[in-house]
């Protein structure tokens, strides 16, 4: 690679980080300020933490969130996972190609259009059979899973592609029978593409606020919902602190999560490295 | 009877998501349509019913495409799309200019380098992306660090108005989809055999024309993938140019949630969504295309 | 049937009438979509047999595998293994074992674990499963290694442990796809003779499916020569060499000098053929019943030919002109391209008995060479 080339590969490198963090760290950075007025600097304080863990609408709306995030997580990635399973291993059914869509539309469907939609179906299923009587936890929550479980068979689905039949074949020849089978070989197989659906899944819901404000009824708020009906007027220091809180736990979630992926990674080739030479 | 076991339960596997996402995500949509077809009246719901009865008790269907036409006579909706369609254009090519670079320049580091680097890609993803746009208010805003900035470099004498206009939903938009953009051409990119560049070098190609020859040509599903993935959300968007366009930026997620919420006018909210559904159902098939070819 | 007789003809069950074969496939048909991977074959595999499906790829050589594991179901034609039809019989109750041609092992399970897979599915005691498990381990000499996850053994290791993991079922039928493909060659070699050790021991009955000549011939009792799907032929290794029945098998097994040419006329069981551009008919023997006029092909061994630079006295031998025009040199023998006329070139292997003398072989490039053979050394085609 010629060094002008590469000189202009890194410059974009560090411009698209520097876009990437500098609003961040920014808003960490204000989170820290006394004054009233986010952007200008009154000095460093613990102030706007103090008001947002007194604030009992920030720790109901995070409970509410958390507590939404933890079912849908767990159904769509059971329903992902079948859903996955369905996809690459039964090969042709009936209506394959309906629910080939209906897997990938949610993925890039536009929000405003699965929150209405979806709004539309609870209030005219409350008119016909009296169900949803209201609505909050559990209309999001369907909400969520319809759309989360579309991810977790997507990368289900991309795991199993990448899977031969090998396994499964061994294993039914060995005198399993074919529940079995999921049970032994191919559930196993899958469980780190399942958990990387769940937390995908989870953090999905923590994020999303449009679907959550169509599907939402009077008094349960979500998280974003909270905060969006807080930050539509302007800049709040006490958003940043939340901000602060949220995007900390999230990156040390991540980077542990990664730092023990790579360890798991790394301890592996160095023991296929030792087979081969032994 | 093994083989009709096996097939009952084969049959639960599919069922199953089949059938929630036949409720769920199937028939949300024919609500809509149905919705998009009716009147507005003053009432619990505020639409006409389809299936009504005439004056002789008849059972009659009604399908009004008042809506559709109101769509296409207000010259508001119909700027409206246009605008969002443009919006979501600029936004897509700009994401993969700035987004291309930054994939190659991953792929070509060194594996330790590499792992980090998606990372901090990928980190953004995962965190809230209400508060990165919120994060862009407090850059933008009159006294936002930009333009104190800008007036402390002196140049500048007074704030330049950026939130609540265009120029800040195209940040907020190029900002928040950007990931989207880089990790499906990092991807394709993966897959592009270094052995295919030295071949072209030895040839006698120079960098830029191996660039133009082999490697923009082998990346085509990477940039059709992420430009799709930018795209198609972004023309719906409602958060971006509601937080950081205001009331000045009209793009038609937030007409629809305006219409409905506000106005409570479900038709039209509607029918807006079947139009914005329309126009995206191509962009949506195409999508659906590259990912299957992609999963072999 | 006598014990005696039984004892005198185990060697070639398939020559014996009264011998029950143990796998029958009859008529075995397998399409998918348009395209037919074996076209209605019929063949019969007897107990303690080595039996292997050589072909290339696509032959359908893996699928007629696969078919025998039932893990794909024919389209036409039976299946029967020891009397019993497989037809509706799933996989996991079949009396065979496979061993994958990727060893198929579990990742998520110990070697150990591997191994007892299949009999805790057949709910074999716990204590059999461990003495049965150990036995085996200790067979293929893995013992040591009894805890170690697959990503921690070496290819050879892994090729071991999916044997005994195959085996410790007692399995009637063993299937092996590729056995050594996955190994590097010398490894190969030493391998192959543990297979045959250990096929010998149990006296299972082995079907193996490869694409290596070499190793078919050295392994197997008979070999079936697959292509396009159905059995160009089916006989001991000596007899897929010796006696080729097509010119498929005789290019496919080794390599042969092709002369087409017309029957010319008989003299008991030797025919005289007409070949284009050679001055005198060609000397066969021959079984085959064949017709003057006929268009046949003689094949011949490189090996089976003989290489002078003066012409050869003895009459009976077929002779051809040429000049060198390539030496191929390999150490113990080398292979010499002769030119006998624009459209037809031979080659012969002669074993390098002696050292060149100055740099110089039995012959040169460019020189007049000789070749001559005995009509015995050539084999009629027909087809």
């Amino acid at each position: 690679m010629s060094p002008k080339r590469s000189r202009f590969l890194f410059s974009s490198l560090c411009f698209g980080l520097a876009f990437l963090y500098i609003p961040m760290v920014l808003l960490i950075f204000y989170s820290f300020n006394h004054s009233r007025i986010v952007p200008i600097w009154g000095g460093f304080s613990l102030r706007w933490y103090k008001v947002l863990f007194q604030s009992e609408d920030v720790w109901a709306a995070t409970a509410l969130s958390f507590k939404i995030a933890f079912v849908n997580a767990s159904f769509a990635m059971a329903l992902g996972t079948l859903a996955g399973l369905a996809l690459v291993r039964f090969g042709r059914f009936r209506g394959r190609t309906l629910f080939t869509g209906m897997i990938t539309a949610p993925l890039v469907m536009p929000e405003v259009i699965t929150g209405l939609s979806l709004l539309l179906l609870f209030i005219g299923l409350q008119g016909l059979i009296g169900w949803p009587a209201e609505r909050g936890f559990t209309t999001i929550t369907i909400a969520h899973i319809t759309f989360s479980m579309a991810y977790v068979a997507v990368i289900v689905q991309s795991r199993l592609t990448g899977m031969s039949e090998d396994l499964e074949e061994a294993a039914s020849d060995l005198g399993a029978r074919p529940f079995r089978v999921l049970l032994d070989i191919t559930l196993p197989r899958l469980a780190p593409g399942m958990l990387a659906g769940w937390l995908l899944a989870f953090t999905l819901s923590l994020d999303d606020l449009v679907i959550a404000s169509f599907t939402t009824g009077p008094g349960s708020n979500t998280l974003p919902i909270l905060i969006y009906s807080r930050i539509r007027l302007g800049l709040r220091p006490d958003i940043n602190a939340l901000a602060t809180i949220i995007i900390l736990a999230i990156t040390t979630g991540v980077i542990i999560f990664g730092w023990i992926m790579l360890r798991q990674q790394r301890q592996r080739e160095r023991e296929m490295q030792q087979a081969a030479l032994s | 009877m093994v083989e009709r076991l096996q097939a009952s339960w084969k049959l639960l596997v599919v069922l199953v998501p089949y059938i929630w996402l036949l409720i769920f995500f199937l028939a949300p949509f024919f609500m809509v349509l149905k919705i998009s077809l009716a009147e507005l009246r003053i009432a619990s719901p505020p639409f006409t019913p389809m299936f009504g009865t005439d004056e002789a008790g008849a059972t009659i269907i009604r399908l009004l495409f008042d809506n559709f036409r109101y769509l296409w006579e207000d010259s508001l909706y119909l700027n409206t799309y246009l605008n969002s369609l443009k919006i979501s254009t600029s936004s897509t090519i700009l994401c993969l200019l700035i987004g291309y670079p930054i994939a190659y320049a991953i792929v070509r580091s060194t594996p330790t380098v590499r792992n980090i680097l998606l990372l901090l890609i990928i980190l953004p993803f995962w965190t809230s992306f209400l508060l990165r746009v919120y994060a862009w208010m407090g850059l933008l805003a009159d006294q936002g660090t930009i333009n104190d900035l800008l007036i402390w470099l002196g140049i500048v004498d007074s704030p330049v108005r950026m939130l609540y206009t265009e120029f800040a939903v195209y940040v907020g938009i190029v900002y928040t989809y950007l990931p989207f953009m880089i990790l499906p051409l990092y991807a394709n990119m993966e897959k592009l055999d270094i052995s295919l560049l030295e071949a072209a070098s030895d040839l006698g190609a120079r960098p830029v024309t191996t660039f133009l020859t082999v490697v923009l040509p082998l990346t085509v599903p990477g940039i059709v993938a992420g430009s799709l993935l930018v795209f198609i959300p972004a023309t719906g968007e409602y958060v971006i140019p509601d937080l950081l366009g205001g009331g000045n930026v009209l793009m038609i997620g937030r007409v629809l949630y305006n219409e409905f919420n506000a106005n409570t006018d479900w038709p039209v909210a509607s029918a807006v969504a079947i139009v914005l559904l329309l126009l995206l159902v191509l962009p949506m098939m195409l999508y659906q295309h590259f990912q299957s070819k992609a999963a072999g | 049937m006598t014990t005696e007789s039984h004892h005198t003809l185990s060697h070639q069950p398939w020559l014996d009438p009264e011998e029950k074969p143990f796998i029958r496939i009859q008529g075995v048909t397998k399409q998918f979509g348009a395209f037919v991977a074996v076209d209605s074959v019929d063949l019969d595999i007897y107990k303690g047999e080595l039996f292997a499906l050589l072909g290339g790829s696509g032959c359908g050589k893996t699928t007629l595998l696969r078919m025998i594991a039932g893990f794909e179901s024919p389209t036409s034609g039976r299946i029967v293994i020891d009397g019993e039809d497989m037809q509706d019989v799933p996989p996991y109750e079949r009396p065979v074992n496979m061993m994958f041609q990727s060893y198929a092992l579990f990742p998520h399970m110990t070697v150990e674990q591997n191994v007892a897979y299949g009999l805790k599915r057949d709910g074999v005691a716990r204590e059999e499963i461990r003495t049965r498990v150990d036995a085996m381990l200790e067979m293929v000499e893995l013992a040591a290694f009894r805890k170690r996850k697959p990503h921690q053994l070496s290819g050879g290791q892994k090729q071991r442990v999916a044997l005994a993991r195959s085996l410790v079922k007692n399995p009637k039928v063993l299937l092996l796809d590729e056995p050594l493909g996955a190994l590097d060659k010398r490894l190969r070699e030493q391998t192959q003779y543990e297979l045959m050790n250990i096929q010998d021991q149990l006296g299972v009955t082995f079907i193996v499916v490869t694409h290596d000549q070499e190793e078919a011939m050295t392994l197997s009792t008979r070999i079936a020569v697959m292509d396009h799907g159905w059995f160009q032929q089916i006989g001991t290794p000596t007899e897929i060499y010796e006696f080729p029945e097509s010119r498929f098998v005789a290019d496919f097994i080794g390599s042969a000098n092709m002369f087409e040419g017309r029957v010319a006329g008989h003299d008991g069981d030797v025919a005289s053929i007409d070949v284009e551009g050679l001055p005198e008919p060609l000397k066969a023997e021959h079984t085959a019943s064949l017709r003057e006029g006929m268009q046949v092909w003689l094949a011949v061994r490189p090996e089976k030919m003989r290489i002078a630079t003066e012409p050869f006295d003895d009459s009976s031998l077929n002779s051809i002109r040429g000049s060198v025009e390539d030496i191929g040199y390999y150490g113990d023998s080398s292979t010499y391209r002769i030119r006998v006329n624009p459209g037809m070139r031979l080659e012969i292997t002669h074993p390098n008995l002696r050292r060149p003398r100055d740099g110089r072989h039995v012959a040169d490039w460019d020189e007049t060479v000789y070749i001559g053979w005995v009509p015995e050394a050539g084999v009629v085609l027909t087809r």
